[in-house]
């Protein structure tokens, strides 16, 4: 009744292709948006901001750009990490090396050094499909870390090769407290998030899912297969680069290739089964859980009479939870929490009716 | 003065093969502009490998092909959609996790000037382009009667609208030459009727010529004025359909009598 | 000229390694179609499993038995829990599901035997022999010929018994093994249960030479270039791809090692088998198969 779609009716096509066609989806939106911006910095605490906020917003970036790959084009990837990882290490090379560069500047050269890389391990796609595929991201995987930790040049010859971020300035203001970390990070994944979202309503989200579902019959009728694959990897490559540079800079605040290793292309890679492939809320949702699972866990060990559980168990239990989950969603729910999601709002549509 | 304008479509001596197994031997006929041809024949004959040779999907061993104007002896696909032909398939080739409207809107993705940043930022030629895309592509939908599940996910519809979605896609990209490979299989009589009567359609309103692999002979008999009949890979008749259905050869080959 | 051949052959035998655990992928895939990242956890269960019967007394035969058993009750728990459900799904699904096992037994060998690296003793000591003026590890020979022997009765196994022509039947086209009475869950089972078996022989070859430890299960990820390089559906391919990168991960790491930095070998599998991805697809043993419209 409050949510039904009766009376909005689009006039001209240019209205029927708005990214959020209900006047309520825009509200409620909208809503979210200055919530987010302007109330969360004032009442949040700091502990929010650093610890599940931040990685939060981070995370989901990562998603969307693995979720561009793999989700909309079809094309299998496990070196997302070693993206994330390029991104950071040439943003700060970029803020360091070039006087006076601007944080964002030093962000988006960062974001087009990894979707390079990124295009060049796609490469092999042009040849095979399928997931044999992962062997060439594999490559990334495994080289890009060694290259970082080998040659000093990328750490600015840090003895220890762990660097701490520089100030964060943006427009002159300072934006290194928590609370401004996170409103950083806010406007840059927010920004793409919505530039994602137009890119795949447009041609070439449809040429990627023309190619995802058949790729024989997107050639026969003229959509260019090289272009299309290339231009996934790439861009899939400037988001998982950027969200390596705020990995770095707004959640971590030091750059080490540590933390890009394959676990984290994996965590990457988890987020968008559960949140749900081929979707944009997908990847909120599925870095929400992931970032939130783990410490409901603990939160109820904590719960249980002392030391029934210890904290190296936790991990264990978490990581056999986590594997049946995949499994679970990969059965019951191909499509994640986002089709979840959808099911939700289709019942809110016709609320307070049943059909 | 020439009276009669060249043929749309002419195939000379093609012949293919696939691991020494020949599919098609020495086949030549042409089609005319504006014509509805059937290619008929025994199943196995080879008339869908033919129709894949047309448009580059198989490479011909011999042979070539001179499609409107230009002669070759291999094409890409992708060659062969951008020079004007569209196609369908005889197991539907659909993109099954896109709505019907998507799917239509593929089939115009040559018709594009505008690059991806454009449209992504919504700037330059990408908006007005948007609009006139969506509206020919409602032309199309609307032509073929399947609006009312333009936003439905094609995977979820039965199988003869989803046929008729795919002869949508193919129809959206304004084609010279629109292959259909068996566009009725699997239909009862009614729906056959619908189909014929949209190919028809198409054929007299736009000037597209249509070359159909079809099994249904009342079918055939209806709609087409020329007919090619294929058996074990060889062209056993060629030319209006009366004369080819009199043909003893034609008639052999259907009912299985051999000399 | 001495270094380079026992360089060479320590890589060849390290790369016969290799080729156990691609044998384990293989065989999966050939009856299944389904390439099994869990391979890398079972070995891990297997090899914990083993060991930690062993620490508490067990003999050397029984703890074999007891852990063979426990890999087959995994086979079919896998079989009727992950692979029948996901049964018509695309290839990309399955991966993704067998990389949720892998987590799943991770966390359950660690829950169960704890993290810590167990020493696992075979009995057969890691001393040099002098073959001819050469050095060669006594175990990795140990090790080849355990490998042939395991590689011969598998052959003779696909080949010469009706089981192994069900075996292939089924890999070949699934529907058609059916219509002619062959019982899909009594394939799987016995293919998940010989894979299990090769496991565990993996497991305890690798965990002698490197400790059972926690990096055992990410060992199984150099068999994806071994695969690429041999072709994914031959065990002959996995021999003769698990030689070649054993064999030039070793020399890449020795003679370019000190030029680009060391630790090549982490990457340079990969690297290769991906310029045989543009080159060669399908490997050097592996099947074309046609694409229909």
């Amino acid at each position: 009744m409050l949510y039904s779609e009766a009376g909005q009716f689009s006039t001209r096509y240019a209205a029927d292709r708005r990214l959020f066609r209900l006047r309520q989806d825009r509200l409620g939106l909208g809503l979210l948006l200055v919530f987010a911006f302007a109330v969360v910095p004032q009442v949040g605490n700091d502990y929010w901001f650093s610890a599940i906020l931040t990685p939060f917003l981070v995370l989901s970036l990562a998603g969307l750009g693995l979720n561009l790959l793999t989700g909309y084009a079809g094309q299998l990837s496990l070196g997302s990490a070693a993206f994330m990882a390029a991104g950071a290490f040439a943003t700060y090379n970029f803020q360091l090396r070039i006087e006076g560069l601007p944080l964002l500047a030093s962000f988006a050269l960062g974001g087009a050094v990894a979707a390079l890389l990124s295009l060049v391990f796609g490469l092999p796609s042009l040849r095979i499909k399928g997931f044999y595929l992962i062997v060439s991201t594999l490559a990334a995987q495994f080289l890009v870390p060694w290259a970082l930790v080998k040659y000093g040049w990328f750490s600015n010859y840090n003895a220890s090769g762990v660097i701490s971020a520089p100030r964060l300035d943006i427009f002159g203001l300072d934006l290194s407290s928590p609370a401004g970390r996170y409103v950083l990070t806010l406007g840059v994944v927010v920004a793409l998030a919505f530039l994602a979202r137009n890119i795949v309503r447009s041609e070439l989200g449809r040429n990627w899912m023309a190619v995802r579902d058949m790729d024989t019959a997107a050639a026969v009728i003229g959509i260019p297969l090289a272009r299309t694959k290339l231009l996934a990897f790439a861009i899939s490559g400037f988001y998982l680069g950027v969200a390596g540079a705020l990995w770095a800079f707004t959640y971590l605040g030091t750059v080490e290739p540590h933390g890009f290793d394959l676990n984290r292309s994996f965590q990457v890679l988890f987020i968008i089964i559960i949140g749900g492939m081929g979707s944009i809320l997908g990847n909120f949702l599925g870095a929400a859980f992931i970032v939130l699972f783990p410490l409901l866990l603990s939160n109820l060990a904590g719960l249980l009479p002392g030391g029934l559980i210890d904290p190296g168990q936790l991990e264990n239990i978490q990581k056999m939870i986590f594997g049946a989950l995949i499994i679970v969603f990969l059965i019951r729910e191909p499509e994640g929490l986002a089709r979840l999601w959808q099911q939700f709002r289709a019942r809110l549509r016709r609320w307070p009716l049943r059909y | 003065m020439n009276l009669f304008p060249p043929p749309l479509l002419e195939l000379s001596h093609i012949s293919l093969s696939f691991k020494g197994v020949k599919a098609i031997t020495d086949i030549s006929f042409a089609v005319a502009r504006g014509e509805i041809c059937a290619l008929i024949g025994p199943n196995g004959a080879g008339k869908s490998s033919l129709l894949n040779v047309i448009n580059g999907v198989y490479q011909a061993q011999e042979g070539q092909i001179r499609f409107d104007g230009e002669v070759r002896r291999h094409m890409r696909p992708h060659h062969a959609a951008e020079r004007g032909m569209a196609r369908s398939f005889q197991n539907l080739a659909l993109f099954k996790g896109m709505t019907v409207l998507d799917n239509v809107l593929t089939g115009r993705n040559l018709k594009r000037r505008s690059s991806w940043i454009e449209q992504a930022l919504g700037i330059g030629r990408a908006p007005r382009e948007d609009d006139e895309q969506r509206r020919r592509a409602e032309e199309v939908i609307e032509f073929l009667n399947i609006q009312s599940w333009r936003q439905s996910l094609v995977g979820t519809l039965p199988y003869g609208l989803q046929k008729r979605v795919e002869l949508a896609r193919a129809l959206a990209a304004e084609p010279k030459l629109l292959l259909l490979d068996e566009p009725m299989a699997g239909m009862n009589a009614a729906e056959k009727k619908e189909m014929s009567r949209f190919i028809v359609d198409i054929n007299r309103e736009f000037g597209t010529t249509v070359v159909l692999i079809e099994h249904d002979i009342g079918v055939v008999m209806g709609i087409s004025s020329h007919v090619v009949v294929l058996d074990y890979g060889r062209k056993i008749g060629d030319g209006p359909p009366e004369e080819v259905r009199a043909n003893p050869e034609v008639i052999a080959a259907y009912l299985g009598t051999r000399h | 000229m001495d270094f380079f051949l026992e360089v060479l052959i320590g890589g060849l035998l390290a790369g016969v390694m290799y080729s156990l655990v691609a044998i384990g992928f293989v065989l999966i895939y050939k009856a299944s179609g389904v390439f099994n990242f869990a391979q890398g956890a079972m070995v891990l269960f297997a090899a914990l499993t083993f060991v930690s019967l062993g620490e508490r007394g067990v003999p050397f035969w029984i703890a074999f038995l007891v852990t063979l058993g426990a890999m087959l009750l995994l086979a079919l728990a896998v079989e009727r829990l992950v692979l029948r459900p996901l049964v018509n799904r695309s290839p990309i699904t399955l991966f993704m599901a067998t990389l949720g096992l892998a987590y799943i037994t991770e966390g359950a060998a660690q829950a169960l035997w704890g993290a810590q690296v167990h020493g696992l003793d075979l009995g057969i000591e890691d001393i040099p022999l002098d073959l001819g003026g050469l050095l060669v590890s006594q175990f990795d020979l140990f090790a080849a010929g355990m490998a042939t022997t395991l590689v011969l009765v598998l052959s003779v196994l696909f080949n010469k018994t009706r089981i192994g022509l069900s075996l292939r039947a089924v890999a070949d086209d699934t529907l058609a093994a059916q219509a002619v009475g062959i019982r899909l869950s009594r394939i799987w089972v016995v293919v998940w249960a010989v894979a299990g078996l090769v496991a565990l022989i993996t497991g305890l070859l690798w965990g002698a030479r490197l400790g059972v430890q926690f990096s055992l299960s990410l060992v199984v990820l150099k068999a994806l270039p071994v695969l690429i390089i041999g072709g994914f559906s031959s065990v002959g391919g996995a021999i003769v791809g698990g030689l070649i990168v054993g064999a030039s991960e070793k020399l890449a790491e020795i003679y370019a090692g000190p030029l680009i930095g060391s630790g090549i070998e982490n990457w340079f599998p990969y690297v290769l088998a991906m310029l045989f991805l543009l080159v060669r697809p399908t490997g050097l043993f592996g099947e074309r198969s046609i694409d229909r419209v």
